[in-house]
């Protein structure tokens, strides 16, 4: 069903040669306008109330993630009791979109998480990280018995990574493939699926072009939301490469009416930064995207920055480490 | 052939950086004379809230440095600030109107105090820190510990450079970072010892020096959750009670304003920005 649609933007049948040339075909970027734009949306000042709307929309958007080989399972449960309670001294707050793991510890996060999660009554999902993550180097049938874990293990979104190798060797079918196996591994017993979130690695693709090809290749495969990044390699997020991502959904909107999320996530530790992220959004595919199902931050020490902010709009004075959970 | 002159235009002291206000504000500093000396930048709360990020990165380095290391650096301070003798005693001078004699005695006696304390630095642990006599088969250890960011308010109006020296110095002493305020109205010297700072091994962020309004930027500090201690030598003009009110509030040392134009050296001032650890060890595993 999805591929009807990738046929008919690619307007003939799907293959190495088509999608070749479809990607290449796709205008080429602006870098310089595209860095210009990004920092002229950075410059905007939010204040007093609209600063106080969008804290809080920052932290409903983000996907508080640890991603560490060192990670336990007290450390799932230690992060999900903070996903679901942010600021234990203001139950106002709201509650994070997602809380992200590797994929083996998915079943403790959606224990921990329990009646708060999506799929128990509350809202918050489970995001685990798929296909031999961070460097996707394994064989397809590893990346898909990667996903069916994690999806059986109860996650709600799997972030896979796209295979770099392949998509810099200009095998772009292959790449296209890949997205649609894994979307398909995605599915449940129940014929629900777990939401696909496709991580190009930016810091990996080189050019704005490739980052552009690699948004419509995904977005062509059947991706529910594009991610700029694993966190792993740097630069991970960043603002005109996010911006570049938005044009792409916002163009893949006009074109088939779909909507897809765009997911920057690494490298974006501070409540400044965060809200040049929503001017963005805002300005660029617009503020419907401003959703959790439509946006997220990957972050994890971007929270307790949102937090103190928070607290300073609260208190009236500036707020300290102190104040804050330790992660 | 008269030179025109060359107005000079100071900066902040940040995480061992120059910058300038984030307000963009400067203000005039003038001499005792009413001459124009230089411009110095008008720290906002956001240069005061940037300072205590800063300083907040140094305390761990600073501190976990050993004794020794500490007493080494601030000695190598005090020898650059002997190495620019001359320059300090100029602005003194030219700033506060004094005469030549008692600007240089200030500046040595600045000199002096910086030793003093750097002399300390390897000492302070052996005289403040105990072994508690218990009833019992343990070692009870108390030891002084650096209370970690420590906002400064520098005494305003009288001897800058010493009254400066002589409350940075015992602060650091232990390990503590400082954000402090310089004299208003002679900022000069503050300065320049920013610059020798800078250019000495002392870590990027354990000394900050903003110049600007006392009464502007202390409350900002003193409601600051992420200030550990506040010393309120030179905010004896200010509403100091209302500082140390908005200080209790986020749990706070204070060490109020004492009536004095220069703290004296004292072990009493190392001590008042360490917090006492106190251990027990069982002597039966030996």
């Amino acid at each position: 069903m999805t591929l009807d649609l990738a046929r008919t933007v690619v307007g003939s049948e799907l293959s190495e040669r088509s999608l070749r040339a479809f990607a290449l075909g796709l205008p080429g970027v602006d870098a310089i306008g595209l860095e210009q734009r990004a920092a002229s949306l950075a410059t905007r000042s939010i204040k007093t109330t609209s600063k106080r709307w969008a804290l809080d929309t920052i932290i409903s958007l983000i996907d508080l993630t640890t991603l560490e080989g060192a990670d336990t399972p007290g450390k799932v449960r230690s992060l999900v009791a903070k996903a679901v309670l942010p600021d234990p001294s203001d139950p106002t707050c709201p509650q994070v979109a997602a809380v992200c793991v590797y994929g083996d510890l998915a079943h403790v996060a959606v224990e921990a998480l329990g009646s708060n999660h999506a799929g128990g009554g509350g809202t918050i999902n489970v995001a685990a990280v798929a296909t031999a993550f961070p460097s996707g180097r394994a064989s397809l049938r590893v990346k898909l018995a990667d996903t069916a874990d994690a999806v059986e293990a109860g996650a709600d979104e799997i972030d896979m990574v796209i295979d770099r190798g392949a998509f810099l060797a200009g095998r772009y079918g292959e790449v296209f493939d890949e997205i649609v196996a894994v979307k398909e591994a995605c599915r449940r017993s129940d014929g629900s699926s777990a939401h696909l979130k496709v991580i190009l690695e930016t810091g990996e693709l080189a050019t704005y072009d490739n980052v552009r090809r690699a948004s419509w290749l995904a977005m062509l495969a059947g991706a529910d939301f594009i991610k700029t990044s694993t966190g792993k390699v740097s630069p991970a997020a960043t603002l005109p490469v996010t911006l570049l991502m938005l044009e792409a959904v916002r163009d893949w909107h006009r074109l088939t009416g779909d909507l897809v999320g765009v997911k920057p996530a690494g490298g974006i530790r501070s409540s400044k930064d965060a809200v040049r992220y929503l001017v963005t959004v805002a300005e660029t595919a617009g503020e419907r995207w401003l959703d959790p199902r439509l946006f997220r931050f990957g972050a994890s020490s971007l929270l307790n920055d949102v937090l103190l902010q928070r607290q300073k709009i609260e208190t009236g004075h500036y707020s300290g480490a102190d104040y804050v959970t330790i992660d | 052939m008269t030179r025109l002159a060359v107005p000079k235009t100071y900066k902040l002291f940040i995480g061992g950086a120059f910058p300038r206000s984030e307000s963009g504000r400067t203000y005039e500093v003038l001499g005792a004379n009413g001459d124009f000396l230089a411009n110095a930048a008008k720290a906002s709360r956001k240069d005061a809230r940037d300072a205590v990020v800063a300083a907040r990165k140094a305390v761990s380095g600073w501190s976990g440095a050993t004794a020794y290391n500490r007493g080494q650096v601030l000695y190598r301070v005090a020898e650059l600030l002997e190495g620019r003798r001359a320059q300090f005693v100029d602005e003194v001078q030219a700033s506060e109107g004094l005469s030549r004699r008692d600007a240089e005695a200030q500046v040595d006696e600045a000199v002096d105090t910086w030793v003093w304390y750097a002399g300390w630095a390897d000492k302070f642990v052996q005289v403040a820190g105990n072994a508690n006599p218990v009833a019992g088969p343990y070692f009870n250890l108390s030891v002084p510990e650096p209370t970690g960011v420590v906002a400064v308010v520098a005494p305003q109006g009288a001897l800058s450079l010493l009254g400066l020296v002589a409350v940075v110095a015992p602060a650091l002493v232990t390990g503590n970072a400082v954000v402090a305020i310089a004299d208003e109205r002679h900022p000069l010297s503050a300065i320049s010892l920013t610059e020798v700072l800078a250019t000495s091994d002392l870590p990027a962020g354990v000394v900050n020096v903003l110049t600007g309004s006392a009464a502007g930027i202390a409350p900002w500090l003193a409601s600051h959750a992420d200030v550990n201690a506040l010393d309120l030598a030179g905010a004896a003009e200010l509403d100091w009670v209302d500082l140390q009110i908005a200080a209790a509030d986020t749990l706070k040392r204070v060490l109020p304003p004492d009536g004095r134009d220069v703290a004296t050296r004292s072990l009493e001032r190392i001590g008042a920005f360490t917090e006492t650890k106190t251990v027990w060890h069982t002597k039966s595993m030996l």
